[in-house]
C-alpha cells in the first residue's frame, strides 16, 4: 500500500467518521466538530489527489482546492458558532429543540 | 467580452458600497435591481445571437484560471432570478421599511443574488461548490434574521444540512479530479468513463445536492426554514435557492452522469420523486399554519422536477420532458413566490397565520387574495397557466417513451394539489368575519405578489422565446 493510498483511505475514513458524529450527537458543539472533522477528511482526500507520481511534481490545483475549501470552511464555521451561540441565549440550550415551536412572525 | 462578470459582481458591489456606506442604500439597491436584470436581457440576446459564450476570468487559462459560461439553460436561470429577485426587492423594501434588520438584510439580500448568478454561470465542477457554499450562507444568514427561537433553530439546521450536503459534494469533485485530472464541465463530459470512481463520484454529488433541493426523504430541514424566515426570505428560498442545486444536479446530468450512470438510478429517483409529491401535499393539507402549508408545498413540488430524470432517459419523448421540467421550475418559482409574499402580507397584516383564524381574510386584502389564487391555479396545474404547460409536457413524455405510471402521480398530485389549495380558499373566501384588527397593509406589498402570479399564469404565452433561449448550447 502506498503513502497516497493511506492517505486517501484515511480521508475517506474521517469523512465517514465525521457525518456519523454529526448525525448521533445532539451538542451542537459536538455536531460542529463533526463536520469540520469531515471537512478534513475530504482535504487529506484531495492533499492524496494532487500525488503524480514518484517522479513528478505534485498538482498545484487540489492545493488550491484544499486552500479555497479552508476558507470556506472558516467562514461556515463561525457563522455556525453565532448561530449556536444565540440559539443558547435564546432558549438556553446547547441544543436543537426536536420540534419548532409553532410561532406567529 | 466581460458582460457575465458584471452579472456577477454588480450586486457584490452593491452589496459592499452598503456596508461602507450606510446611507447609499436605496441607491445602491435600486441601481443593482435594476441593472442587473438588463445585463441579464442584453446577455440573454448576446447568446441568442452569436451562440454560447465563454469567459476566463483575468485573462487566465482554464486550468488555473476561472472559467465563466453562459449558455441557454444558465441565461434562463439567470433570467428566471433577476425577473423574481427584481420583484421581491419592491415587496422586500415595504416590509423592511422600519425594521431594524434591514441593515443587515439587504447586504445578505445582494450577496445572495451574486451567488445564484455565479453559480449558474459557473463552468467547472469545483467553482460550483464555491458558488454553492456562498449561496447557502447567506441563504442561512437571511433565516436567522427575525432572531427568535423558532428562525434560529431552524438556520441552524438549514446550516448543518447545507454544510454536509456541499462537504459531500466536495468529496465528489475530489473523486471525479483524482480520476480525470480535469474540474471543467466540458472537459469531463469527454474524458469521463463509466467506472467504479465515477459511480462513487456521482453517489456523493447526488447525495449532497438531493440533500440541498430538499428531496424526500432528505426534506426535513426546508418546511421550518422555509415557513420561519422572513417573507421576502421564504419566497425566494422556494423559488430559487432549492432550484440552484436542483439546477447542478440537472446540469451534470445532462452532460455526464446520465450516459455513465445505471438506468435505474433514474427510476430511483423517480421513486423518491412520487414520494414526494404525495408525501409532501398530505402534510400540506395537514398543515395548520399558511406558511406551513406554503413549504410543504414546495416539498412535492420539488418532487415534480425530479421527475425530469426518469421521464428524460428515453431518446423518446426526452425533449418534451426537459422543457417540461425546466416549465415546472420557471412556473413553480413565480407561482411559489407569490404565494409566499401573499402569506407574509397576511402575517404583517393579521400578526399570525392560523389557517383557521383567517375566514374572510379576502376582504381585507382583495389583491393578495387574488394573487394567491392565481398562482395556486398554476401549483394545481390549470390552464393556462405555466404550470398547466409543464404537466402537458410531462404526461406527452411519459406516453411517447411509455412509463405510464408517472401520469397517475401527475393527475393524483394535481388533485392533491387542488385540496390543499382550496381548504385554504374555502376558509378565505368564506362569509364569516373574524379578523377584527388586520393593519392596513402598503401597495407595494400587494402588487408585486400579483405580478409574480401573473408570470406564473403568462409564462404559456412566451412559451417559444424560452425554448429557443434554451436550445443554445444544444443541452436541451
Amino acid at each position: 500500500m502506498t503513502v497516497t493510498l493511506l492517505y486517501a483511505l484515511v480521508g475517506v475514513a474521517l469523512l465517514s467518521m465525521g457525518f456519523y458524529g454529526l448525525v448521533i450527537h445532539p451538542h451542537l458543539l459536538r455536531k460542529l466538530l463533526a463536520l469540520n472533522v469531515a471537512g478534513a477528511g475530504v482535504f487529506l482526500f484531495l492533499v492524496a489527489a494532487a500525488d503524480s507520481g514518484a517522479a513528478g511534481t505534485p498538482d498545484p490545483v487540489p492545493h488550491a482546492m484544499v486552500l479555497t475549501g479552508i476558507v470556506v470552511a472558516i467562514s461556515a464555521t463561525a457563522l455556525a458558532l453565532v448561530l449556536a451561540d444565540r440559539i443558547f441565549q435564546v432558549s438556553g440550550s446547547t441544543q436543537m429543540a426536536e420540534k419548532d415551536p409553532a410561532e406567529g412572525l | 467580452m466581460t458582460l457575465p462578470a458584471w452579472i456577477v459582481a454588480l450586486p457584490l458591489l452593491a452589496a459592499a458600497l452598503m456596508t461602507a456606506v450606510p446611507r447609499s442604500r436605496l441607491l445602491m439597491v435600486g441601481s443593482a435591481a435594476i441593472l442587473t436584470p438588463a445585463l441579464v436581457a442584453f446577455l440573454a440576446r448576446t447568446i441568442l445571437r452569436d451562440g454560447v459564450l465563454q469567459m476566463q476570468l483575468g485573462g487566465w487559462q482554464t486550468p488555473l484560471g476561472i472559467q465563466l459560461r453562459a449558455d441557454g439553460l444558465s441565461v434562463a436561470m439567470l433570467g428566471i432570478t433577476a425577473v423574481i429577485m427584481g420583484v421581491i426587492t419592491l415587496y422586500a423594501w415595504a416590509y423592511f421599511r422600519d425594521h431594524e434588520s434591514s441593515r443587515y438584510f439587504w447586504v445578505l439580500w445582494m450577496f445572495l443574488w451574486a451567488a445564484l448568478n455565479a453559480l449558474f454561470l459557473s463552468a467547472d465542477i469545483f467553482n460550483l461548490y464555491v458558488t454553492l457554499e456562498l449561496l447557502g450562507l447567506s441563504a442561512v444568514a437571511l433565516v436567522a434574521l427575525p432572531q427568535k427561537a423558532a428562525a434560529l433553530t431552524a438556520a441552524m439546521r438549514y446550516l448543518l444540512v447545507s454544510l454536509s450536503g456541499s462537504l459531500s459534494y466536495l468529496m465528489g469533485v475530489a473523486l471525479l479530479y483524482a480520476a480525470n485530472g480535469t474540474l471543467n464541465i466540458e472537459m469531463l463530459a469527454n474524458t469521463a468513463q463509466a467506472s467504479p470512481a465515477t459511480s462513487a463520484a456521482f453517489a456523493m454529488i447526488a447525495g449532497g445536492l438531493i440533500m440541498k433541493s430538499a428531496l424526500l426523504p432528505l426534506h426535513f430541514w426546508l418546511p421550518p426554514a422555509h415557513a420561519n424566515a422572513p417573507a421576502p426570505v421564504s419566497a425566494v428560498l422556494s423559488a430559487l435557492v432549492v432550484k440552484a442545486s436542483f439546477y447542478i444536479m440537472l446540469r451534470l446530468w445532462l452532460t455526464l452522469f446520465g450516459a455513465l450512470t445505471s438506468p435505474s438510478i433514474a427510476q430511483i429517483l423517480g421513486v423518491m420523486a412520487a414520494m414526494a409529491v404525495i408525501w409532501g401535499s398530505i402534510q400540506a393539507l395537514l398543515a395548520d399554519r399558511l406558511k406551513m402549508m406554503v413549504a410543504y408545498s414546495t416539498v412535492a413540488q420539488i418532487g415534480y422536477l425530479f421527475l425530469i430524470f426518469p421521464l428524460s432517459q428515453l431518446a423518446q419523448g426526452s425533449q418534451e420532458a426537459l422543457q417540461g421540467g425546466m416549465y415546472f421550475l420557471f412556473s413553480h418559482a413565480c407561482a411559489k413566490a407569490a404565494v409566499f409574499l401573499a402569506a407574509g402580507t397576511v402575517i404583517y397584516a393579521c400578526g399570525h397565520d392560523r389557517i383557521d383564524g383567517l375566514a374572510g381574510i379576502v376582504r381585507q386584502m382583495p389583491v393578495s387574495m387574488f394573487a394567491f389564487a392565481l398562482a395556486g391555479t398554476s401549483l394545481i396545474g390549470l390552464p393556462p397557466s405555466g404550470g398547466f404547460i409543464a404537466k402537458w409536457l410531462y404526461l406527452n413524455a411519459a406516453l411517447r417513451n411509455g412509463q405510464w405510471w408517472w401520469c397517475a402521480l401527475l393527475l393524483g398530485g394535481g388533485l392533491l394539489a387542488t385540496a390543499y389549495i382550496f381548504r385554504f380558499f374555502s376558509i378565505a373566501f368564506s362569509n364569516r368575519e373574524e379578523i377584527v384588527s388586520a393593519r392596513p397593509v402598503p401597495k407595494m406589498m400587494e402588487w408585486p405578489a400579483l405580478g409574480l402570479a401573473v408570470c406564473a399564469i403568462s409564462l404559456g404565452l412566451v412559451a417559444p422565446a424560452v425554448k429557443k433561449l434554451l436550445g443554445v448550447g444544444g443541452l436541451f
